[in-house]
This record gives structure tokens, sequence and C-alpha cells, in this order.
């Protein structure tokens, strides 16, 4: 049996720089360092440049690179990603921010019929080596268009590639990955997330695609989580914890391409599965990945792999509603202890 | 002009024996034939440079053909033979022929303006002098994603030329039926973009129009649209059983024939004889049997390329993955 891949960022890494980065700046940094680095990287969407982003996650780079590498768009979603793509098949890296998930959809057709499938239906002749960067999630209280997950929808999609860093070391890494990578990339980010702190790696520190990391070591359950939830299933790990039951929590960090192998040498530890992700239940990430390890580890399970999402509704405006819609550590909890045919006081 | 006469004769039996073929059972999928646009498609393309990048539509073989991709190999993707230009992973809808900057056949209305769009933002970034030209039809200008692409075109200065091929049908919906502004140029007028309405069966208008789009592009980075008014003669696909067209329309527009016309032109400035119109015809005739012949011989796709193709950087993991999914 394999030990599953621990990633730096579990732990954090001494050497790799003196002051936590917020996971925006985290992701400012991917950027500015891979502009530096390639004169054929740039950035592209609406409000990136003057504004500096909707999230300020373009802070700085139309001083440091000009109009040139920084383009300011018009609210045009299909259009832009089109641009994107043009340019990235004749050998541009384009980073694309589209303001949020939700704006996505106007571009869908451009992603997916586009994006996915010029390497492929035209016999290897060009690559499309673009970087979509859009912040997803819900949570304060933007309602039913402003706070979706829609992870797998584009996991869903042979030709993308799709992550979803947790943390800032991840969005470092990952994105400066993306960047490089020849493929399209969707980096899922999470508006919750930006403001969190971590350590980040260093111009060359990349995270690579496909590689899951161990959050937390513990024998008695595994708690698969995405983005934002993984901090969920840490918090609920740890009240777990009180109570003498040991979690381990394991993030895929890419969704496609998967590391099944780290999550289901967890599964076959633990013999028993929680899967958390903010999108809705229904053909979703976390319905995905349960399929998953029941194909890799029937035989190890002592119990049913539970999912734990958001509500199966669009997300209402009402603080409570909204709270109650949203997956939270007391869901993942009352979850484990369900597998572990315990009661407790969630 | 001599060439370019040609090169309509290859389209027009090219695109005949394609027909063909697809009755034969030899071509699958949808096929969507440009018989009556020849003088579109090769003027605008022979306006350009062979190095300025092209999108189009999924009525694309003649683009290609007028690129100068080998019709055999545009056959063999017809067939779905691994000699195809995409190794029979596009099919007719998708032709792409990269070394000629032919950057693709694409099948949803309007979805590949914004990559030429791109590609001129490309050419624009590098600081080359290419010009990029976005070719699609009447059916499209109703795509938002055109507007959005025309507007950031003109914005940012980028060269880029619009070529809207108004053969009077969005599938089986005329042109006054589908457009509250039947003279589609003036859509341009939004963007304060120079455009230009042509005679679309007249391949020598549609060259002089584009000629000077694609000059203003490169030399002034002003984007341009062209508006080439030509006619289909088939229904939209094969499977079209072409009912909707009034009375004689189609015969008034068969009486201007491009082929015909244009061989009429050249005959009378003496460009060429009666026996040059033979051997272009003839020679038409002999490579696309050629083409035909080399598409039947040619072998299957192996399933070995089933996934080849997916990713530039791919992953070892099985692309099935690990559920049971029909082979």
């Amino acid at each position: 049996m394999t030990t599953a891949r621990k990633a730096p960022a579990a732990r954090g890494r001494a050497e790799a720089g003196p002051k936590p980065v917020s996971y925006r700046e985290a992701l400012t940094q991917a950027m500015r360092e891979e502009m530096q680095r390639d004169e054929s990287v740039f950035v592209m969407g609406e409000d990136v440049g003057r504004y500096e982003g909707a999230f300020k996650v373009t802070r700085g780079l139309l001083r440091e690179f000009g109009e040139r590498r920084v383009v300011d768009t018009p609210i045009s979603e299909a259009g832009f990603v089109g641009i994107g793509i043009g340019a990235a098949m004749s050998g541009l890296r384009p980073v694309v921010e589209i303001m949020t998930v939700n704006f996505s959809i106007l571009a869908l057709d451009q992603i997916v019929n586009n994006a996915a499938k010029v390497r492929y239906m035209f016999g290897g002749q060009v690559s499309c080596p673009l970087v979509i960067r859009m912040p997803g999630g819900a949570g304060h209280q933007l309602a039913a268009q402003h706070s979706h997950s829609l992870e797998a929808w584009y996991t869903h999609v042979p030709g993308l590639k799709v992550v979803c860093p947790a943390t800032p070391y991840d969005a470092k890494g990952l994105l400066k990955t993306a960047i490089r990578d020849d493929d399209p990339v969707i980096v899922l980010e999470s508006e919750g997330l930006y403001a969190k702190k971590g350590p980040v790696g260093g111009p060359d520190d990349l995270v690579p695609l496909g590689r899951a990391a161990v959050r937390r070591r513990g024998g008695d359950c595994t708690i698969v989580a995405i983005s934002r939830m993984v901090w969920v299933a840490l918090a609920a790990a740890e009240a777990l914890a009180g109570e003498g039951i040991e979690c381990e929590v394991v993030d895929p960090r890419s969704l496609r391409p998967l590391d099944l192998e780290a999550l289901a040498t967890s599964v076959r530890r633990t013999g028993r599965a929680v899967v958390v992700e903010e999108g809705w239940p229904e053909c979703g990430v976390a319905a995905n990945l349960a399929a998953r390890l029941y194909e890799a580890c029937f035989d190890w399970l002592d119990a049913p792999i539970a999912r734990v999402t958001s509500a199966d509704v669009p997300m209402p405006y009402a603080k409570n509603l909204e709270q109650a819609a949203l997956p939270g550590p007391a869901d993942v909890a009352g979850a484990v202890r369900g597998l572990l045919g315990r009661e407790g006081d969630a | 002009m001599r060439e370019m006469f040609a090169t309509m004769w290859l389209i027009r039996r090219f695109e005949e024996r394609a027909a063909e073929e697809y009755m034969k059972g030899n071509i699958g999928g949808f096929l969507h034939l440009a018989i009556g646009e020849e003088a579109a498609v090769v003027g605008s393309i022979a306006a350009l440079r062979p190095t300025d990048p092209i999108t189009s539509t999924y009525r694309e073989h003649g683009q290609a053909l007028a690129r100068g991709s080998d019709p055999g190999a545009v056959m063999a993707e017809l067939f779905g033979r691994s000699t195809g230009l995409c190794g029979g992973l596009g099919g007719s809808m998708h032709l792409m022929d990269r070394e000629r900057h032919f950057y693709g056949g694409y099948g949803i209305v309007g979805g590949s303006i914004p990559l030429a769009v791109g590609l001129g933002f490309a050419a624009s970034y590098r600081e080359e002098d290419a010009v990029a030209m976005a070719m699609f039809g009447d059916g499209a200008v109703n795509q938002g994603v055109l507007a959005e692409s025309m507007n950031m075109a003109q914005l940012w200065r980028l060269p880029v030329v619009f070529f809207v091929l108004n053969n009077q049908y969005g599938m089986g919906t005329a042109l006054d039926r589908h457009s509250a502004e039947t003279d589609l140029f003036r859509r341009a007028e939004a963007f304060d973009m120079p455009a230009r309405q042509v005679d679309g069966m007249d391949v020598m208008a549609v060259h002089a129009a584009v000629a000077d789009a694609a000059h203003m592009a490169r030399e002034e980075r002003r984007p341009c649209m062209i508006e080439a008014v030509a006619y289909r003669y088939r229904g939209h696909s094969m499977s079209d059983p072409d009912t909707t067209r009034e009375g004689s329309e189609k015969e008034r527009w068969q009486a201007r024939d491009p082929l015909v016309t244009f061989e009429r032109v050249l005959l009378g400035e003496g460009i060429i004889t009666g026996d040059d119109v033979k051997a272009v015809r003839a020679r038409a005739e002999e490579v696309v049997a050629a083409a035909a012949r080399f598409a039947d011989e040619s072998p299957p796709v192996p399933e070995s390329e089933l996934a080849r193709h997916l990713y530039a950087n791919p992953w070892s993991e099985d692309p099935r993955g690990s559920a049971v999914m029909p082979s």
C-alpha cells in the first residue's frame, strides 16, 4: 500500500518566505512571475487593468506590464474568451480572468465547443495553452445568480483541465503550472478564500496537476474535500478529534487530471469516506468522486460513501437560509459520525 | 485570375463529388455544400496573403481547397480516414490546415468569429503584419458574439476582416425572415467600422473588396466588414430536402452562376481560350476523381487514435477512467 503524497502546503515550509501571503496575493505573484518569465503570457478580462480586478487579484500588473499585456475588456464574456482561445491557438499564453464563474456561463460555448475541442477535432494540429481563472462559491448573500460552484460542469469536459486550489501555496503553484501547460486549464478560485493567508512557494515552485494533498492525517475516516470545503473539512476534523475520531482530510487540488490513487489509498486505509463540495448534489463533483472511489475501493469500505454538498436549490438571499444551504463543519462532522455509527451533538 | 477560375471549378466539382460520396454512404454526419458560393470563397481568400490566418464555418471545404490544402486529404477527412487533413477526427465540419494558416471549420454558428479576432490580436501583440479573416454566413450575424467581436476588434484596432458570406439563408430561414436589416454590412455602422457590400457572385468584385479591406487592416489597423451577397444552390446540408425556397428564386441566381460569369469575362478579355476552359474543367474532374480514389483507398483511423490528441500534455490515466463506457 502506498502512502498518499503529502503536499508542502499542508504544513508550510520554513524556507518558503518569511511572511504568509494571501491567496489573492499568491495568485498575483504567480501571474507576475510568469509574465516576467515569458513574454507570450498576457492577462485579459473585465476590469483587470485600471481597476486591478474585481477582487484585486491583478493588482499592480498594469503598472508593471502596461496595456499591451494587461487588457481591459468590455463586458463580453463569450467574445473575450474566444479572443483568448484564438490567441492561444497562435501560440500566446493568455490568462483570461472571468470576474466570477457565474459569468462564465455566457462563455460556455467558447470554453466547451472551442477551447476544449480545437486540439482534438483538428487532429492535434493546434494546442490551446489558455488559462481561464475565475472565482466561485457563496457565502456573501449574493443570492441565486452570483453564488455558483461549477466545478462539476468544467470537470465533465474532456479537453479541459480543472484545478481548484484551497491554499495560497496551491493557488500560486497551480496557477503557474496552468500557465506553463499547453492545454486549456480552468482555474477555479474561491471568493471566500481570497483573504486566507499562508506560505507560498518561490518562482520555481510549481504544483503539478493531478497530485492530491493530504491536509490532515487520521485513521478513522477519509474526508475528501475541494476548494474552500477543505477548510470546512479541517474544522470538522478538529471538532471530531475532540471526540476521539481521527479523520484524514485529502484535497484532490486538481479535478482533471484526478489523483484517484491518492484518494483511494486513504480510503482503503480508513474504510470510510465523506466527500465534500460546495456545488449541488446531482451529478456533482462529490457524486463523481464517490463513484470513482466505489470502483476503486469497494472491497475496503466499511460503510457507504457519504456526500456533503450544497442544498439542491438556487442560493437564497436571506442570511440564515444561505447558511442552511451551504455545507458547514457541522454537516461534515455529522456525516462522519453517521458512517461511524455514532450519534453526536453536532 | 486563371488560378482563381481553376480553384472555383475545383470546388464545384469537389462539392458535387462529395454529394455523390455522401449518397453512397462514404461520408457520414453532416455535409454542407458551398455550390454557388465559389466566387465569394475564392475571391476573398485569394485577396489575402497565404500567411494571413482565416477561420470559417462548417461549410468550409472550399476554404481549405482555396488555401491550397491537398484535395485528397480533404476528401479523406470527409471519409473519416487516417490520411484526412485532421486524421479523421474532424470530418466535413472541422477541416483545418495549420500549415496553410487555415484555422478551421467550426460547427457552432458564429462561434469561430472571436477566434479570428484572437488571431488578429496575436498578430498585433507580436507586431506581425498578418491580417486575420473571420468567414461566416448570414445566419451568424444574429449571434451576439459577432457584435462582441466586432466591438473589440474596432476598439483595439485589430487587423481583422469580418467576411460575411450572405447566401440568403440561415439554414432554411430566408434573410428577410431572420434579419430586420437585410443589408448586413450596415451592422458595422454600430461599431464605426468601415464596411462594404459586394456582389458575391463576382469573384473579381469580391477580390477587390477584400484586398482593400485587408490593406486597411494591415496598414492602418482598421478592421473592416465585407458582405458578399451570394447564393447557395443546395439545401443547408445533405439532409435538407430544400423545400423553403420560393418559385424561381434558384433559377434567377443560377442565371448568374459565378463560374459561367467569370468564364465569360475571361474569354471576353482574351485571358483564356475555350480550350483553356475545357482543360480547367477536365483538370478539376481529374483531381477530384483522384481525391476520391485516395480517400477510398486510405486506411481507417486506428482505434489507438481515440484519445491521442486530446491533450498536448497528457497524463497517464486511461481517458476512459474506470467507468464502463460503450466502446
